[in-house]
């Protein structure tokens, strides 16, 4: 499998989250944010972590408008498969790729912990390694991860099964309890949490090496 | 634009006294201009040029063969082994942090990364020791929750893991917050950058952000004391951009490995001035500067502007010539300012050019070795009032006053406010002694602490400066680490009256004595001085951030306990209970000696602690609080309860030093008691983990109540 890191100037969890991909056996190509393009032949697209443009406007608003934004769209667009997580994930609803909008957390307050989640759906690439129902520990470390929606939003998300992942104790003010979302064609997944801190021991868990691995392991066979 | 005339309101407005006013006379025989008497103020105030404190900073021990550089670059450099090097270094960003304390911390954190950075390391690690007044105090939770964010928001973006540190109040920072900074980076051993420049008629570069009129003359604000006219000062706080700063860290460590650069500073106080002279002076060389061609973010700025503006996030370098255009490169990438705006020269001058105008031309080498230096009058602290004993209280009543203080409480609300694991490589978060990290890519790890207890110092300056060392040396020696070295950021009163002199020299020698003792050098600090408003000093508190190295992570130890672990003292107890936090916390009583730290049996307990680490499942050392706070402490964070078996107060709560409390399995108990025996070490079971109630001797209390209000007590002192 080969998979696309993008690393926006403020990007800080770009590192982590390629390590997160090799731990599983996948090549990693670095992908810089003035790039216009994605690299030939990669099977998926991670958008890191951090504070991309350093976030004074709103999150990810300015990333999702960037050179390399229109290209990870396109690629989106072609069915391809993108993760976003945390900041990632506030960048790909300012892209419209994923519903909804992640407002400043309930507290007001950054919140860095680990969090219990509830694996919502197994029906995706992403969470296949999982069981609907089981619980995985990730941390989270976010100032705006409260997950909104219209109402009619969210009952697309529930009927269409699209939740991902939902924390057991919601943190952040989030509806539903919402830590992940997939696209309609599942093929692209938002969440807050981090699996890329939790895919060895020393990082006090490693719940996250089922989500790598799932990835790496339908890839190889594509 | 015509400068002011130099008159004696204007010599005092610039925080220089007379004598120190007929020095510069002295030095270039004539009246200075108003731009020069801006750069002598800068670099001969407090902060910049340690005029009180230098006399007292050369007898600290400083070298070992751990130590790569020691104190006097940005940062301390240690040898970790396989060719790589941990920088280090603590700095105060208090005076700021008291007049606006989100943009005052969050600068405070900023500065000492670049400290780090601009020697050639990647940040890696970062601590913060903050020191507030009582939560009643009206101006408390606005400051605790402004600082917090601001070292959050800035720590956060720019990404670097929080792993430590301490929160304090006490009435003696009512009107004075202490907001010390610790970073630390990772970089190869033999490509650390320093700040010496050399070679004549080099270029001399700016880099990263635009010279903006914010902190002109913020160091010399930072070296005088508050009264009433503070909210005018707010104008002399920087505003902190760590998107900014992140940007030049990457774009200072692809310059490195490009092999462009001759020598580098960091522009921190006093800016353009400091780092230009900084250069200069190190290389024994002139500098030239063309400030027509400094980045400006406002119109009109003057020489004497941007001579002393600290706008953040800025460097300022000496460059290989022929590598200027793979330079600029760089900084083009990450779209930040790259302006060549001087060079060196041969001659002892700084030389400062604005237009056709000569704005400044001093003998550069004078402006920091000719800078005054005072061996102020001090006097010894007197011995300390006898301790009149405590009035009678139950071990748990005694143990609720402690976790429901917002001293001892739980610290959770302020640190998840820290990103604590971004880099993946956190491998023990705040919260339990102190925080280990991996070194990338390695199965070493780092584990950093950072320690004090001023109302010590405040009694016995020279015991509580041991102590310092000593329990930061203990809480390294209880992860499994073997200390390294350490940095320390001394915040003291006005140096001016003798009492405050005799407070600074006691704990400087106390310092001393332990960092000797323990073969613990100090690598890098910072002084903070005039921490005093309208007369009345903080609490003498010479912070210590250490560091210390686990060749494997097999040889940490766990904080956290399992349920049927034996519960074992090392060291001996005598219950001394003078300056205890009990005694403060639950009767307001600060009386009585500092416990006395008595370095060999410091050294020989650590020492046989991490020899039989194999034989403990967990381990925290005894400071403030005792053998009864550590022990809830670490049943709390495994969530299984603890039985101690004595009821006596003294053991319960006293602060002996040199002790450990570890969790021994039932069938280690025999083999740990019996190397202790070999080694001369006395150990003590004191009880067992498990369960879920906390008893001490008779009395006891369920678990989930005291965690309740372990856990509340912090935010409810500061939000209600």
């Amino acid at each position: 499998m080969k998979a696309a890191v993008i690393t926006f100037p403020g990007s800080n969890c770009d590192r982590d989250l390629a390590r997160g991909f090799e731990l599983a056996g996948a090549d990693v190509v670095r992908v810089w944010h003035k790039d216009t393009d994605l690299p030939a032949g990669i099977d998926i697209v991670g958008v890191p972590g951090g504070f991309s443009y350093g976030d004074y406007l709103r999150c990810g608003a300015i990333a999702a408008q960037s050179p390399i934004g229109r290209a990870v769209r396109d690629f989106a667009g072609r069915g391809g498969h993108v993760i976003g997580i945390c900041n990632g994930f506030q960048i790909l609803t300012e892209m419209g790729l994923l519903p909804g909008a992640l407002m400043r957390n309930a507290s007001l307050k950054y919140i860095c912990k680990p969090v219990t989640l509830r694996v919502a759906t197994a029906d995706s690439i992403y969470t296949s390694g999982y069981a609907k129902g089981d619980e995985v520990v990730f941390p989270i470390a976010h100032h705006d991860g409260n997950y909104t929606i219209d109402a009619e939003g969210l009952a697309r998300l529930e009927g269409e099964d699209r939740v991902a992942f939902r924390y057991a104790d919601n943190p952040n003010g989030s509806m539903a309890d919402i830590a992940g979302v997939l696209s309609e064609n599942r093929r692209v997944l938002g969440m807050m949490p981090h699996p890329e801190r939790a895919v060895e021991q020393a990082q006090g868990g490693t719940d996250g090496v089922a989500l790598f691995r799932a990835l790496a392991g339908m890839m190889a066979g594509a | 634009m015509e400068e002011p005339k130099i008159n004696p309101d204007l010599i005092a407005a610039h925080g220089l006294k007379p004598d120190e006013y007929d020095r510069i006379l002295d030095i270039i025989g004539r009246e200075p201009s108003f731009t020069e008497l801006g750069i002598f103020s800068a670099m001969w105030n407090e902060h910049c040029s340690y005029k009180s404190s230098k006399k007292w900073l050369r007898t600290l021990h400083t070298t070992g063969p751990q130590v790569i550089c020691g104190p006097g670059e940005n940062a301390g450099v240690v040898d970790i082994g396989d060719g790589q090097a941990v920088v280090f270094k603590m700095e105060s960003h208090n005076h700021p942090s008291y007049i606006e304390p989100h943009q005052g911390a969050a600068t405070g954190v900023g500065g000492i990364l670049r400290d780090v950075f601009t020697m050639g390391a990647r940040p890696i690690a970062a601590m913060d020791a903050l020191s507030f007044g009582l939560p009643s105090h009206p101006k408390t939770a606005h400051l605790v929750k402004g600082v917090v964010e601001g070292i959050g928001a800035y720590g956060n973006a720019f990404g670097v893991p929080n792993v430590g540190g301490e929160v304090r109040f006490h009435a003696a920072y009512n009107g004075n917050c202490l907001v010390n900074a610790f970073a630390a980076g990772l970089a190869d051993a033999d490509k650390i950058f320093y700040s010496a420049a050399s070679g004549v008629g080099m270029p001399v570069v700016y880099l990263g952000a635009k010279t903006g009129r914010d902190g002109v003359g913020g160091a010399t604000m930072a070296s005088a004391e508050f009264d009433d006219t503070i909210e005018e000062k707010r104008p002399t706080v920087q505003v902190g951009d760590p998107f900014t700063e992140k940007c030049l860290l990457e774009a200072c460590l692809e310059l490195m490995a490009s092999d462009s650069v001759i020598s580098i500073q960091d522009m921190g106080a006093a800016g353009l001035t400091c780092s230009a002279v900084e250069m200069g002076d190190k290389g024994g060389l002139g500098i030239k500067l063309q400030l027509d061609a400094v980045p400006q973010r406002e119109k009109n700025m003057t020489a004497y502007e941007m001579m002393l503006s600290e706008s953040q996030e800025r460097m300022l370098m000496v460059l290989k010539p022929e590598k200027e255009a793979e330079a600029r490169a760089i900084f083009e990438k990450w779209d930040l300012d790259f302006a060549i705006v001087g060079e060196t020269i041969a001659e002892d001058r700084f030389l400062i050019l604005h237009g056709n105008e000569v704005k400044a031309d001093l003998p550069l080498s004078k402006l920091s070795s000719s800078a005054p230096e005072y061996d102020r009058p001090w006097v010894e602290t007197p011995a300390a009032k006898p301790f009149p004993g405590l009035p009678a209280i139950t071990p748990i009543a005694a143990l609720k006053a402690l976790v429901g203080s917002p001293n001892h409480a739980h610290k959770g609300w302020v640190w998840e406010q820290y990103d604590t694991q971004v880099g993946a490589d956190t491998v023990r978060r705040p919260g339990l002694g102190a925080g280990v990290v991996r070194v990338h890519g390695t199965e070493k790890a780092l584990a950093f602490t950072s320690d004090v207890t001023p109302r010590y110092v405040r009694a016995n300056p020279f015991e509580g400066g041991k102590q310092a060392v000593a329990e930061a040396w203990r809480n390294l020696t209880a992860v499994g680490a073997t200390p390294l070295a350490a940095t320390d950021n001394l915040n003291f009163g006005n140096p001016e009256k003798p009492e405050i002199m005799g407070q600074f020299v006691g704990a400087i020698k106390g310092i001393g004595e332990a960092c000797r003792a323990l073969d613990f050098p100090i690598v890098s600090g910072n002084v903070s001085l005039y921490n005093e408003t309208d007369g009345t000093g903080i609490l003498p508190t010479p912070t210590i951030g250490a560091v210390g190295l686990l060749a494997t992570l097999d040889d940490l130890i766990a904080g956290a306990p399992g349920a049927g672990d034996q519960a074992v003292v090392i060291g001996e107890t005598r219950g001394h209970l003078g300056q205890s936090a009990l005694a403060y916390e639950a009767f307001g009583i600060e009386d009585g000696d500092a416990p006395p730290v008595d370095l060999a049996t410091e050294r020989r307990n650590g020492d046989f602690l991490r020899a039989n680490r194999k034989l403990v499942k967990a381990a925290s050392d005894l400071s403030d609080g005792g053998l009864a706070l550590a022990a809830f402490e670490m049943a709390e964070a495994a969530g299984v309860g603890i039985t101690l078996d004595a009821a006596d107060i003294g053991f319960l709560f006293g602060e002996d030093q040199a002790r450990y409390l570890v969790a021994v399995a039932a069938t280690d108990l025999a083999a740990l008691t019996a190397a202790a025996k070999t080694a001369g070490v006395p150990v003590a079971l004191a009880g067992q983990f498990g369960g879920d109630t906390v008893k001490l001797g008779g009395d006891s209390a369920s678990l989930a109540a005291l965690r309740t209000l372990y856990r509340s007590a912090f935010a409810k002192a500061i939000e209600g």
